[in-house]
């Protein structure tokens, strides 16, 4: 145990084999001629919720995959507990609209399972199933789920891989209430079984609810961080305000 | 599911493997090309049978017009060749690519033509029937693929002084193809056409037309059959071969190519020891 | 013949029409089989790599769909005749060379088509595979196994133009009697013969065996998407 404090101490950050904190430091991303993302300065450390608020078309979704290291950004770097390159398997992610293999649901978590170097063990499978709300449907055609239980099932094949850090982009954006609310409910109980959730979401009704730091954007540009509560009492900038407030922010 | 998907995969590919089988069990057997008026008659479904009773060899018949069986020969894809054009057979023994021409049999052509007879040309000899339709300018089908039975058609309308073929009338047509289309389509264009009469009397598809000249001794048409040069060729399986050719030449040969009738008509005439 | 005798021969199970039926069948099959073989894994590649030329391969690959029949049979006889490049190996006038035929004719069409549906399935799991963290070789399993209804949907085009076509098979085949005589070569000599209704009805036994392989493949497909999705 000194070893390791002394090492932590060493590089000035958490845990080692941990990819926290990931820390952004000038990162641009554009896609051709249009800049998405202009000096982007973050960081992610562990602990709560981390959901990355803002309009239509501020960026988030591109932030998320270049966290994640799905893109490269054009320029700045990106670094996980000081290095360069992620951890394999540390991480997972959530889209917006998941892929659903062609396969069994119970093919789907296992799929996943094998993609993480586990063995795709059935009891396994059941319980990664009942996490999500999927128990008993294991023999059902994954692509004719409903949109919630898809979204649930993507859910328990990013719990497959034990992630480190779960990224969520906009889970719940084309679900109805109900959905919704069993998908916020599982990632509340991922987040309080210590995963680091980092989402984005342009509702701010589930921000309110699920997260402890807001980071918000507007325009491909980091407008604001700030703990949960501060932003949604006292944001410091006039976007923030004006968005909060509930007025259109374009 | 996986299961089933893979297994129907698997049916596909033990069919595959079953493949090779019918390849290897076919040893003791020799190529023969030969013109589509052998095979389409019958004769050689007939006379085969026996062949192969007696020596056990299959024989494989690639059924071609006279030019393509030749070429197939010289190209070392047969081991015998079995045609009726004797000038193009005698070159291809000159030229070393066959070992020796034997001659076989004869069978003789036939004027086709629709039953109204546009050209009138019913009972006449061949070669005037033939300036009859040139001056009627009535449809006239021909072979045009260089068979035996092209090259005899363009040898009658030579004797007869008259060049079609070069002319290029427009009731002269070139099908390039088989006796049996060319059949087909003078039935279709109440055209006239050269035939010969094997593949004439086993036609199935006569409708409207009928034998208008036949019997004129220049209507006669004689089949030889050359073993392969193996010199050029060396994977050339002569012993068979020529056992297949002296069987052919033999009394018992002959009786059978005798032997062989439609609807009670003999079609060819073996004429070994004294066809040319 | 009557027009009854091609139905009169396959219910009395005539054994030679059956060999006939076998043969083409086992000649498509068998070519189907390796043209799968062949172009299943050159369509996941060109779907997935990008390398120079890779649009003029595709093009390439597009056109060569329409390869004529005959075209493919002349190039095969070319090189399996015993003039040719391959005749020692004597295998012109086989069903092998049959088969070699029907697999250079129908493998553009397995390789351009899988290339298709494989490159559209990747940009749909493209980004999961990432996040996933799944290798190259998974990947390619991933797609032709999740493609696989497509796929066959896709083998069974390339088997019906290659059980359909008469023109390969005759130059290459031979056409020889008990051998090499497959249901399309048969139907073209009938044809020859005037014996237009046997050459009719042996074309219907030939467009059944089609629509039943395809009823059967069909079958396999409802059964499994309705367990499988």
């Amino acid at each position: 145990m000194l070893d390791r404090t002394a090492h932590n101490v060493a590089i000035g950050a958490g845990v080692v084999g941990s990819d926290l904190p990931i820390r952004l430091t000038g990162v641009d991303y554009r896609a051709g001629t249009v800049s998405i993302l202009c000096g982007i300065d973050l960081e992610i450390s562990a602990g709560l919720p981390t959901v990355l608020l803002g309009p239509n078309g501020s960026g988030k979704t591109t932030l998320l995959k270049l966290v994640m290291g799905l893109i490269a950004p054009t320029a700045g770097t990106i670094t996980y507990n000081g290095r360069e390159r992620p951890t394999p398997g540390s991480r997972a992610f959530v889209f917006q609209k998941p892929m659903m293999l062609r396969r069994s649901v119970a093919a789907n978590v296992a799929y996943a399972l094998k993609a993480a170097g586990r063995r795709p063990d059935r009891l396994e499978i059941a319980r990664l199933l009942a996490e999500v709300g999927l128990a008993g449907m294991e023999d059902r055609p994954a692509r004719k789920l409903s949109g919630g239980e898809q979204q649930r099932l993507a859910l328990a094949r990013a719990l497959a891989r034990e992630p480190e850090v779960l990224f969520l982009d906009e889970p719940t954006a084309s679900l109805d209430p109900a959905s919704t609310k069993a998908v916020e409910d599982i990632v509340a109980r991922v987040a309080r079984s210590g995963v680091k959730i980092v989402m984005t979401t342009h509702d701010l009704g589930q921000a309110r609810r699920l997260a402890s730091e807001v980071v918000f954007l507007a325009k491909g540009r980091l407008i604001e961080r700030a703990p949960a509560e501060a932003f949604f009492t006292q944001p410091a900038t006039d976007e923030a305000r004006r968005f909060v407030a509930g007025e259109l922010v374009l | 599911m996986r299961v089933r998907f893979l297994a129907f995969a698997a049916a596909a590919l033990a069919a595959a493997s079953l493949m090779t089988a019918p390849a290897v069990a076919q040893d003791k057997s020799i190529i023969v090309s030969s013109t589509t008026s052998t095979q389409d008659s019958g004769l050689f479904g007939y006379i085969l049978p026996k062949f192969k009773e007696k020596t056990g060899i299959d024989v494989k018949v690639v059924a071609q017009g006279t030019g393509q069986a030749l070429d197939t020969a010289r190209r070392g894809d047969a081991d015998v060749v079995f045609v009726h054009a004797k000038a193009q057979e005698e070159k291809f023994v000159a030229e070393g690519w066959g070992v020796k021409r034997y001659p076989v049999m004869y069978n003789d052509f036939v004027l086709i033509g629709p039953k109204s007879d546009p050209a009138k040309v019913k009972g006449k000899d061949i070669l005037s029937a033939l300036k009859a339709i040139h001056d009627a300018g009535a449809p006239f089908v021909s072979r045009g693929d260089k068979s035996g039975t092209h090259a005899a058609e363009l040898r009658l309308w030579k004797e007869a002084e008259l060049d079609p073929a070069g002319s290029k009338p427009s009731w002269y047509r070139e099908i390039g193809q088989g006796m049996g289309a060319a059949l087909n389509t003078a039935n279709a264009m109440g055209a006239y056409v050269l035939a010969d009469r094997g593949t004439w009397i086993s036609f199935k598809n006569k409708e409207q037309l009928e034998i208008l000249v036949e019997g004129d001794e220049r209507l006669f048409n004689q089949y030889g059959v050359i073993l392969v040069n193996p010199e050029k060729h060396p994977h050339v399986k002569k012993e068979y071969g020529q056992q297949f050719i002296d069987w052919l030449i033999s009394d018992e040969g002959q009786q059978a190519i005798a032997e062989y009738k439609i609807e009670g008509q003999q079609l060819f005439f073996p004429n070994a020891k004294s066809g040319s | 013949m009557e027009a009854s005798s091609a139905l009169e021969l396959i219910l009395t199970g005539d054994a030679t029409l059956f060999a006939i039926v076998r043969l083409s069948l086992l000649v498509t099959l068998s070519a189907t089989f390796f043209a799968a073989l062949i172009g299943l894994p050159l369509g996941a590649i060109v779907a997935l790599t990008n390398f120079p030329g890779r649009h003029a391969v595709i093009v390439v690959l597009n056109g060569l769909m329409g390869l004529p029949p005959v075209v493919v049979g002349l190039l095969v006889f070319l090189l399996l005749s015993r003039s040719g490049p391959l005749g020692p190996l004597g295998l012109l006038f086989t069903p092998t060379a049959m088969v070699i035929a029907q697999t250079v004719l129908i493998t553009p069409i397995i390789a351009a088509l899988s290339r298709q549906v494989i490159e559209d399935l990747w940009t749909e799991y493209r980004e999961e595979l990432m996040a996933m963290e799944v290798g190259p070789l998974t990947r390619v399993k991933t797609l032709l196994w999740d493609a696989r209804y497509s796929l066959v949907t896709i083998l069974l085009a390339g088997f019906g133009r290659a059980a359909a076509e008469v023109g390969a098979v005759m130059i290459v085949g031979g056409n020889i009697e008990n051998f090499t005589r497959v249901m399309t070569t048969t139907i073209a000599l009938e044809t020859s013969k005037g014996n237009l209704p046997l050459a009719i009805g042996l074309g219907m036994v030939l467009i059944t065996l089609i629509i039943f392989v395809n009823a059967l493949a069909w079958a396999v497909r409802r059964w499994s998407e309705a367990h499988a999705g």
